[in-house]
Parts: C-alpha cells; structure tokens; sequence
C-alpha cells in the first residue's frame, strides 16, 4: 500500500472495515477509500457528509477510525515523488508519523481541483496549500483537546498524533479519539480560486521551520515497488464489461476532411464500426484491440483536397522571421534603448532558432470512458483529471458533477501532452457507440498528432560603450504561441476532437523572455507571436511542453551572454557575477562555479588536440522562484559532429528543500532529458504533415549518450517556502551546452538542436 | 481476420489463444491472457516496452506475430516478484529509479539477459546492450546504477 493509494481493491477492504464497524455514514474507516468517499458523499443530502469542496477541511484530509491520516491532493505525481514529500509536509504540520500519512491524488471523487501536474507547482502552491489544511487540522484538534485536558491550547504538545499537556505528560488524548473516523465539518476561507491558484486556509499559521522533523529527510517513494513489479494498476489495463477499443484516423495532409468513407472495407473485423463526425472527426471501435488497430488500417476514406498547409522544412524559421505579428508585449524596459544603441561603441547582435518539440510520451495516450444515462466516468493517464474530466462533459454535454475523472498511472506527461485530446477523443466514440471505449492511440498520435512546444526566432542586441559597459540591452522572441491549445483540457476546442467536430477556437497568444536578473541602464525584453500555419486541427498547435518556452529563451539568453562577455573580453561567470542582482541568482552561480572547479577565462578554451574538443560551458536560470545554475562539460566529435554532454555539475535553489534524494533523481532526468532536447529534438514536416511520428523519426536521448556524472549542488533555505523543481533545472540546459560547444569549438551555434550534421556543417563552415 | 488457435508457454504455464494469426505476440499476453507487465509503447519494435524472454533471449514482442513464436516466454512477472525479486528489481527499488514507470519493463528484461550472461559487465558493455531502448522521463543515471548494483549483487 502506497503513499498514492487509490485503486478499488483499496477502497473496497476500508468499505468494508467501515461496514463493519456500524456507523458508515459518520465513519471514515481506516485509511479512506475512493469508493467510500464517493458513498459518503452520497449522504450529503442527508447532511451527514460536507461537500467535496474547497472551503470545507474535510476536502483534504481526514483523521481514520485508526488514527491514520488521508490526504485527499488535487494535484498529481508523474514520476518525482511528490505525494512523498507532500505526507512529509502535512506530517509535519500535525505532528503523525509519516508512516500514518497516505496522500490520495487524481481522483475528482476525492479532491478538490488543485490544477494537477502544473508549472512545478506541486509544492510551491499545493504542498502549501496541504501544509496550511493541516495546519488549520492541529489547531482545530488542539482546540478540542484543549477542552477536553481542561489544559490551555498554548500547554500543549503534540507528539506522533498524541495531543499531552506540557507540564503533566499523563494528562492527553489522541487525535484517533478526539475525531478519529469523523468530519470536522470546519469551513476554510477559500479565495474562489480553482486550479494551481486555489488557496483556503484557516486561522493557523503554519510552524516555524526549526520544528520541521520529517521535511528535509529523504523517505523511500512508496510507488517504486508496484512499478518495477507491474503490480499497480496502469491506465492500459483498465478494462470494464462490454468495453470496446477505439482508434483514430487522422488526415494524411493537414486540414483535408473525410468526404466519403467506405464502412464495407472493414466488415470482415468482429465488431468494427466506423465513427465519422463531420466535418472532420473520425474513428474506429472493434472488438479488440488488434482488431481496432487493423481498422484503421483497412477503412477506406477519401479525403478532401486542400492547399499544402505548410512551408518546407527548412523554410520554418525563415517564415517565421517574414511573419505578421499577431500579438506581442514588452514585458520589461527600463531606460531608453534607441539611445543606448546611437551612442554604442560597438554594438553585439544574434539570432537564435527553435525548433518543434514534442512531448513524445514514452507511451502514446490512453483513456476509457464509460457512459451510464446522464453520468459518465473517464479513466485517464493525464496530468490533468479534474481538468480532464470537465473536458469530457463538455464534449459529452454532460454536468460536470455527474462525470468522474479517475487517474491511473500512465506515461510521463511533460505537459500538455496528447492525454488530454484521448479523453474527449474517447468520450466522443463512447457516445456514438453506445457503448465504453477503451482508446490507446498510435505512437503516431502521440508524436505527430501531440501538440507541440512552439518554434521561435529570438534576436538579441547589445550596445556597449568605450569602456566596455554594456549600456543597452535589446531581447525579442518571436514565434508560435505556447497557447493555441490551453495548458489543460477542460476545453473542447482546446483538444482535437474539439477542432475535428467544428467547435469554435479559442486560441491564446502568448511567449515569455528569459528568466534572470541581469540588469542593464537601457533594456527592452519583449516577445512577439506569429499566427498558426492551420488553425484547425493542425499536429503543429503551440501548446505548454515541460518549462514552456524556457529551454529556448535561457538557451538564446544564455548563448547571448556569452557573446556579450567574450565581445567585452571577460569571463562569462565573472560577466555574470557583475551582471545578475538577485543574491539567491549569485549564490547558485558561485555554488556551480565553485564545485566545477571553474577557472576564469576568456574565449573558448585553446587546449585542444586530436578529434576530440573539450569545453565547458555556463547558463543559469530563475523559474517562478527557483533558480538554477549549470557547467556543462562537453566533447565535441569534430569529425561526426557528434556532441556529448558528459558532465554537469547543477547548483540548485528551490527554497526549503523537502525531499533531497528525490530532489536529486528528478534534477538528473531534467538535465538528461534537457540534453536530448538540446542535441537531438526537432518536430520535422513536409508540406504536408508532420513527419516526425515514432522514435526513428523523433529520436532521444540515447544511454549510449548519458552523461558519465551529474553533480547536483542542493541550497536549502529552510526558512523559505518550497519553489518548485519539476522544470526549473531544465531552463538552462541547452544555454549551458551551447556554451561548451563555443568553449569546445570557437564556433557558435545559434540553432538547436545540436545534431550531429548541424554541428560539422558549423565547423566545416566555420 | 482469420482466427488461430496458438499454443502459449508463458512463465512456466501453457496457455491456448485464439486470434489472427498476424496479430503480434504482445496483444496476447495483454489482452488475452490479462498480463499487465509487458507495456505497450510504440508498437514498432523501438522502444522496448514490450520486452519479456524468449528462450531467455529479450525480444520485443509487439512486432513478433503469433504464427512465429515459438520457444519459453517469460514475461517480468515470470523473472521476480515482489516475493522472490530478480536482484535488478531490488536494485531499481534500491535506487530508487523510474519516474512514470512506462519503460522499466524494457530496461529491466534487457539487462536481465545480459546478466544471466555476464555477471560482471563493464559500463559500455551495460550501455552496448541497452542501447535503443527508450526512457522519456530520462531515468539513465538511475538505470545505470541500477544494473551496476544488481550486478554486484549477482556476483
């Protein structure tokens, strides 16, 4: 049993210890199953049960008829641990041992919407938002004990869920007897706020730092063992009765439409049906599985014939460069940049290009959805299930109270991945079929079809004076928007059944500029955003893809930096040292200088011989709070071009660290994972579709191109809240590599990724 | 679809399929025989999700059809358990390795045929068999030290 519990086995067994134990409508045994919480809530009519919702206390945690504790957490663990540390933080907070903590998350049934996986926000806004329930918890039982010691609040103590009157230990009471099995039905001022920013807290402050004993202790991840045995219930498991499999059709060219489909051509497989919503949604359901997947396969359709909706490949960035702007923001500007660049000395500019990324999902998207009258249930793998499930009312015109978003674990999302167009996808063929579908998509549906961190151009400028000063300071990114399709999927037009179906869009434009604290006398940040090659339906949609759009920006900003240094013969710590003003930004500089053994230099590093060039390379970056600083030590094949990463030595900064080992397995992924988007990653196209659609054509990183080490440096500021570390040390990576090449090769590379061609062109060019 | 009857020996059992004989080995085990461990992942043969023994050989079992498999199969299920764990699995746990989880079957019945094979591997020769298989939450350092450990443990 897990600190993530939620599957039905679970549920049943408390459901039954509550049955036996009598008193089922007051009762929360044991440690709360989903099915109870969901019966329970049932008896809300009845009064017995406060509402699912985020002003009550009872919506996050409850005290068990043993004593034990249940977090009910509406956000979600992909793979770091988070509900780890969250039972350490509500642990904490009410003095129970974390082995009695069990944090249930994914399940609308049983939470209150806290955004789900979201902008590393799963302690930064909902550990907090834990912490300060459980914090209103201790005070509302201290109370209570209080009264019944006949001892003041203030004499108390609390010791592994055992409230005892300081002066005379003999005088106690356990909070198993003061509210063991019951609600506290106590309301919390909610700031009407759903999602990441939902905030309800009480009149407890939470405890000051130095009485922490759990936050800060590395805690085995309970959720490690069902993995690696495949004994968890995983979302390509999840079967029920009379369920069939779907598949989806998608257009060869993008924005043709199905203009007749030959049902006939698939009449031979057992239970195939065709689903053809015009103008452009169609599907298939079988049987089985291979049946369905043979469907698609077989269905004849004709296509409607459109304009080619894209460029060629290699015009991408050029396109974007000729592009109308749509929409664009200064976001910072200080001083008066025409100025600064008419007096300049000398005057340093660059462009730097992106590419497409996909999430590429180490398995393409499942759900199933089941539909019973008016209510409907959606099994998902998505970060997103609160979110995920108002999508699918929406799609179904159903209330959103009468459809269940249930999450069971499923592929590594990176962000709005294609999990969130298979839920309504599925709850679309569900409808038409009458029947539940289970939907597995292709492996192209979740490379070609997943939609996409956007491609940009990003200029940059900077005015230096005689002396050496840099007294202007001009950066613009343009490109697609990170939001064409929202960051959730509680939209129709926001997922592909969605556009398929002819809904209205709904697009937002929107880019960011790097994240740090150099400052300038004349500055101008801004970004500038291009509209879509399509509209509709289109498998190059901007959406959030891990750190939306920071790995280009800290990759341009960064590159940048360096250029500006080397222009103003200094080293590009040092330049960075005099140039960033956070005291936070600057420790965790000199804490990756320092552990790299970094020696000032200017210019790339001349040391070389043979084949193989070695350099090392800097970028750092703040992320919503976190910063992180990181040397990047590379070698670059010049005869293959090939550049491997192999070593990083990462100074990391997320506030009050609350589980270091976990901390630093997730700062390894982002750095690995940060590399293959660097040196491998780009969604390629033809005029008319994507072309990147399985691992062949989208390759990752490689173990035979990991790192040989990656040193993390953790700076704990335990009197700080926690910021956040899902993304932050990311940002940086291909800023830090890009760095090394230069340091490596005396050539820039102003594009990623920085493929193995790309880089002997550079150098042959060069 | 022109249905087979197959004969299956998985972990030990034999088992009987009905299906199109094109259909490829891994839709058996999952659909028709209820087994979790082997992970879809691409269907393609290039992520190896769907790895379990053949013989004690790692074969990807989403492209091999039914009509050519023959030989032992054994799936993770059949290498450890929570009971009795393969020393990689004790190893994964030990160090804690996979994030969302979706790729450790690959990983860990690959390195199981290397080490049946070579108890003492060196890194490139962990790397030389591991090489194609796919981790998109980027676990490789945990992977590494995992098969490290387990080969120490083997020893």
């Amino acid at each position: 049993m897990g600190k993530h519990e939620r599957n039905i086995a679970v549920s049943r067994r408390n459901l039954l210890k509550g049955a036996g134990a009598g008193a089922l409508v007051v009762t929360i045994g044991g440690a709360v199953g989903l099915d109870f919480v969901k019966a329970t809530g049932t008896a809300l009519a009845q009064g017995a049960k406060p509402p699912l919702h985020p002003e009550q206390l009872d919506s996050y945690l409850a005290v068990g008829a043993d004593g034990k504790v249940s977090v009910f957490f509406g956000k979600m663990d992909m793979g770091h641990g988070l509900h780890t540390a969250v039972a350490q933080m509500v642990g904490d907070e009410l003095d129970v041992a974390f082995k009695d903590v069990t944090v249930f998350m994914g399940d609308t049934r049983s939470s209150v919407n806290q955004g789900g996986a979201s902008g590393s926000t799963g302690l930064q806004l909902g550990g907090i938002q834990m912490r300060m329930a459980a914090a209103e918890a201790r005070r509302v039982l201290l109370a209570a004990a209080a009264t019944k010691l006949g001892v003041p609040a203030a004499d108390l103590v609390v010791s592994d869920g055992v409230v005892s009157a300081k002066a005379d230990a003999a005088k106690k009471v356990s909070y198993k007897e003061l509210i063991g099995g019951k609600y506290f039905n106590h309301k919390l001022n909610w700031n009407k706020e759903w999602g990441n920013t939902l905030k309800a807290v009480g009149e407890a402050k939470p405890k000051s730092h130095t009485d922490y004993k759990l936050i800060g202790k590395s805690f085995a991840r309970e959720d490690i063992a069902p993995k690696v045995f495949s004994t968890e219930k995983h979302i390509q498991d999840h079967k029920v009765a009379g369920m069939v499999h779907g598949r989806m059709i998608r257009p060869q060219i993008v924005g043709s439409v199905p203009v007749k489909v030959d049902e006939a051509s698939i009449k031979d497989i057992p239970g195939a049906q065709v689903v053809f919503k015009p103008p452009g949604f169609l599907g298939v359901v079988a049987n089985t599985e291979w049946g369905a997947i043979k469907a698609a396969e077989k269905l004849k359709v004709v296509w409607s014939e459109v304009p080619k909706p894209f460029p060629n490949y290699t015009d991408l960035h050029d396109h974007i460069r000729k592009a109308p702007v749509v929409s664009k923001k200064t976001e910072k500007e200080n001083g008066e940049i025409a100025k600064a660049f008419e007096g300049a000395a000398k005057v340093v500019t660059a462009e730097y290009e992106w590419p497409f990324q996909s999430h590429a999902s180490m398995a393409p998207a499942t759900a199933v959805v089941e539909i019973k009258g008016t209510k409907a249930t959606l099994w998902t793998g998505g970060q997103k299930p609160h979110f995920a499930r108002d999508g699918v009312a929406a799609i179904l015109g159903l209330k959103q109270e009468d459809v269940d978003g249930i999450w069971l674990i499923g592929p590594g999302c990176y962000g709005r991945n294609d999990a969130g167009d298979c839920a309504q996808d599925c709850a679309v063929l569900a409808q038409s079929v009458g029947k539940p579908v289970r939907l597995q998509y292709s492996r192209a549906d979740g490379i070609q079809w997943d939609p996409k961190g956007p491609a940009s151009v990003i200029r940059a400028r900077a005015a230096i004076d005689a002396s050496n000063n840099v007294v202007g300071f001009e950066f613009i990114a343009k490109g697609f928007s990170r939001l064409e399709v929202s960051s959730n999927e509680s939209k129709t037009h926001d997922c592909l059944a969605g556009h398929f179906l002819g809904h209205p869009l709904k697009p937002t434009q929107a880019f960011n500029i790097p994240a740090n604290s150099y400052a300038f006398p004349n500055m101008t940040l801004g970004w500038e955003v291009i509209a879509p090659f399509v509209e509709r339906g289109s498998p190059l949609r901007g959406a959030h893809l891990r750190d939306p759009n920071g790995p280009e920006l800290q990759f341009a900003g960064e590159s940048f930096i360096d250029e500006v240094a080397l222009a103003i013969g200094m080293d590009p710590i040092e330049f960075r040292l005099k140039t960033a003003k956070a005291p936070r930004d600057l420790a965790v500089i000199k804490a990756a200088m320092e552990k790299s053994g970094w020696k000032p230099r200017v210019g790339p590093n001349k040391d070389q011989s043979g084949d193989i060039l070695k350099g090392r390379g800097f970028a750092y970056a703040q992320r919503n709070g976190s910063r992180v600083a990181i040397v990047a030590e590379v070698e670059v094949n010049r005869k293959t071009g090939r550049v491997w990463g192999r070593k990083f030595t990462v100074a990391h900064d997320c506030g009050q660290i609350i589980a270091p080992t976990d901390l630093k397995q997730c700062i390894e992924g982002n750095i690995v994972q940060g590399l293959s988007r660097a040196t491998l990653e780009e969604v390629k196209f033809d005029q008319n579709n994507v072309t990147s659609v399985d691992w062949n054509t989208y390759p990752i990183i490689d173990i035979m191109d990991m790192p040989e080490s990656i040193e993390s440096v953790l700076l704990d500021y335990p009197d700080q809240p926690p910021s956040g570390a899902g993304e932050p040390s990311i940002r940086p990576v291909a800023g830090a590599v890009a760095n090394a090449v230069f340091d490596a090769t005396g050539v820039r590379i102003r594009r990623a990724p920085f493929t193995p061609e790309r880089v002997r062109q550079a150098l042959s060019s060069a | 679809m022109a249905t087979k009857q197959f004969k299956l020996n998985v972990n030990g059992k034999d088992q009987t399929v009905n299906a199109d004989e094109e259909m490829p080995l891994l839709y058996a085990l999952r659909n028709d025989l209820g087994m979790s461990n082997p992970k879809f992942g691409c269907g393609l043969a290039q992520c190896g999700a769907c790895t379990v023994h053949i013989d004690g050989a790692a074969v990807r079992s989403c492209q091999l059809p039914l009509s050519s498999v023959s030989g032992k199969i054994t799936t993770l299920e059949g290498l450890g358990t929570p009971e009795k764990p393969h020393p990689l699995q004790t190893a994964y746990i030990k160090e804690q390795v996979p994030q969302c989880g979706q790729c450790i079957n690959g990983w860990m019945m690959t390195a199981a045929e290397l080490l049946a094979k070579n108890k003492n591997p060196t890194d490139a020769q962990i790397k030389d068999a591991l090489t194609g298989i796919k981790c998109r939450c980027a676990t490789h350092m945990g992977i590494m030290r995992a098969v490290k450990t387990a080969a120490a443990m083997m020893k």
